[in-house]
């Protein structure tokens, strides 16, 4: 049987992933890759055996945006696949201790972020050459389970993943009404084994943590990045060119039913 | 009975649109309205009509937690309480993911959602102190839908919709008996869309373009909203919290 994954159905393509060192942004990256695309990986710090060409980039900087666009204009040509990951949870504060700096740091990252990346992307995938076939466009933003209901995830996290949805949908709709080719989606993860939980798995351990996080989901466990990461190529991908402006949950059933704690509480 | 008989409601936003007529209605209803805006002149005004043992007003500018602070100090040394916060300040500002810049997506994030999060988070330690209270956020149709040309507003309406739960559940989870919601308004006639109404769009007018939205045929009135929010104020909605309330003549429908 061949995996969908190691097709060649993006070959040409190319691809930017915010966030690619580390989480679903470095699986997505190889799952792009493996689906024959040209992956951009951009993050702070370079990941070891990571897929894709390394740029190193600061999602909250314009000026790394201007500049990472401007390399990947020169270098590859052209842009496709706009995948904004990164994020932070910024700690763990609730509404009565997250403090304004703490707030605008997550909201810089995790909102503005995804604002510039979606701005940008446009931009470059407008640009496309004459010589080249016209971009056809998917920007996938990822939010989160906290971006759907109020109990998933820390007050300022929380905020940020909401606008992330609703950004997502007027970036959608814009494009859509522009004629532009471009597609615009948002996904939802519930809780995904990465580093963005390190504190719990120091607090607790990796394998308790694990197990904790997981029973909070219907369906038992946590995810692991890559079942995100295929979420991501689908929506990369022609597949789901039908598909803009929608959400997309890949949360164990942690929200189709009733979550009666916040899912980082004490049991 | 009054239906808010006694209570002390602090209400950003308070001096025009949904954020005054709210205010009429609390004061109606045997409320205490603390008015919080940054237009001290419209402020004061509204609170000198609706009379000094029922209202006052605060000089407020949202995205400030020291302004927060002193807002309600402010209220609770004039009213001895806080039983109810309205969230209702904000801007409407049309843009699109390309002409949006980044100094620009963070005001406007600033005051709608950055200002609603410090209103709830000054607000709670007064409101437990007074036995409980009720916090209503408003939040905008477009924090369900989005919109090609408020990239920005959407942006920040969807923060407030996740935050509003957020609180919510913090809240219960604390025993704080503190409920939060969130209200979504369609297009009300208030200042905030009063320059839209001035824009043609193609042979209607911006009022026409605006009504023919909505399914009811028509732009909501403040005072609409304004029940709702008092639904929500009141001890009538007690088992309500971390819920969204839509009022848009069946826009969203």
């Amino acid at each position: 049987m061949v995996s969908p994954g190691m097709s060649d159905e993006l070959s040409g393509q190319v691809a930017i992933v915010t966030g690619a060192a580390s989480g679903i942004g470095a699986a997505t990256a190889s799952l792009l890759a493996g689906a024959g695309a040209t992956v951009i990986a951009a993050d702070l710090q370079e990941a070891k055996g990571g897929s894709g060409r390394f740029v190193a980039h600061d999602v909250a900087s314009e000026d790394s945006w201007k500049a990472l666009l401007e390399d990947v204009l020169a270098r590859e040509g052209r842009l496709d696949i706009m995948v904004n990951n990164a994020g932070i949870s910024g700690g763990s504060g609730t509404i009565e201790t997250t403090t304004v700096e703490s707030w605008q740091h997550v909201q810089a990252v995790n909102s503005e972020g995804v604002f510039l990346g979606c701005k940008y992307a446009i931009q470059g995938m407008k640009k496309t050459g004459p010589a080249k076939p016209a971009s056809r466009g998917s920007i996938v933003n990822i939010s989160s389970i906290a971006g759907l209901v109020g109990g998933a995830g820390p007050t300022a996290y929380t905020a940020s993943k909401g606008a992330v949805r609703l950004l997502s949908k007027s970036v959608a709709l814009y494009c859509a009404e522009q004629k532009y080719d471009i597609r615009c989606n948002s996904v939802h993860p519930g809780g995904v084994d990465t580093a963005i939980f390190n504190p719990l798995w120091q607090a607790v351990g990796h394998e308790q943590g694990k197990a904790f996080i997981g029973s909070r989901h219907p369906i038992g466990r946590m995810s692991e990045p890559s079942e995100l990461g295929e979420v991501v190529l689908f929506l990369a991908s022609e597949r789901s060119s039908f598909v803009t402006g929608a959400e997309f949950t890949a949360d164990g059933g942690i929200t189709a039913g009733l979550m009666r704690r916040s899912l980082l509480a004490p049991s | 009975m009054p239906r808010l008989d006694g209570k002390v409601v602090l209400l950003s936003g308070g001096a025009s649109g949904i954020g005054a007529a709210t205010a009429r209605l609390v004061v109606r209803e045997g409320g205490k309205a603390m008015l919080a805006d940054r237009d001290e002149a419209k402020g004061r005004a509204l609170a000198a009509e609706l009379g000094g043992d029922a209202a006052d007003f605060v000089p407020l500018d949202v995205v400030q937690e020291p302004s927060w602070q002193a807002a309600v100090a402010a209220t609770t040394r004039r009213f001895g309480a806080l039983h109810g916060l309205l969230n209702a300040a904000g801007v409407g500002v049309r843009n699109t993911i390309e002409d949006c810049t980044l100094a620009e997506y963070r005001r406007v994030n600033d005051i709608n959602s950055l200002g609603t999060f410090l209103g709830c988070k000054s607000a709670i330690g007064a409101m437990k102190d007074s036995g409980g209270g009720s916090i209503v956020n408003i939040s905008s149709v477009l924090g369900l839908r989005g919109a090609a040309y408020a990239m920005a507003y959407c942006a920040s309406k969807g923060a407030v919709r996740t935050l509003t739960k957020n609180v919510a559940l913090h809240c219960a989870q604390m025993k704080y008996n503190i409920r939060c919601n969130s209200v979504h308004p369609g297009y009300i006639d208030t200042p905030m869309i009063a320059p839209r109404l001035e824009q043609n769009a193609g042979n209607m007018t911006g009022r026409q373009a605006l009504e023919d939205l909505h399914p009811l045929g028509r732009l909501g009135r403040p005072e609409e909203v304004a029940a709702m929010i008092l639904f929500l104020l009141s001890d009538e909605s007690t088992f309500s919290t971390g819920s969204e309330f839509v009022c848009d003549g069946g826009l969203t429908a």
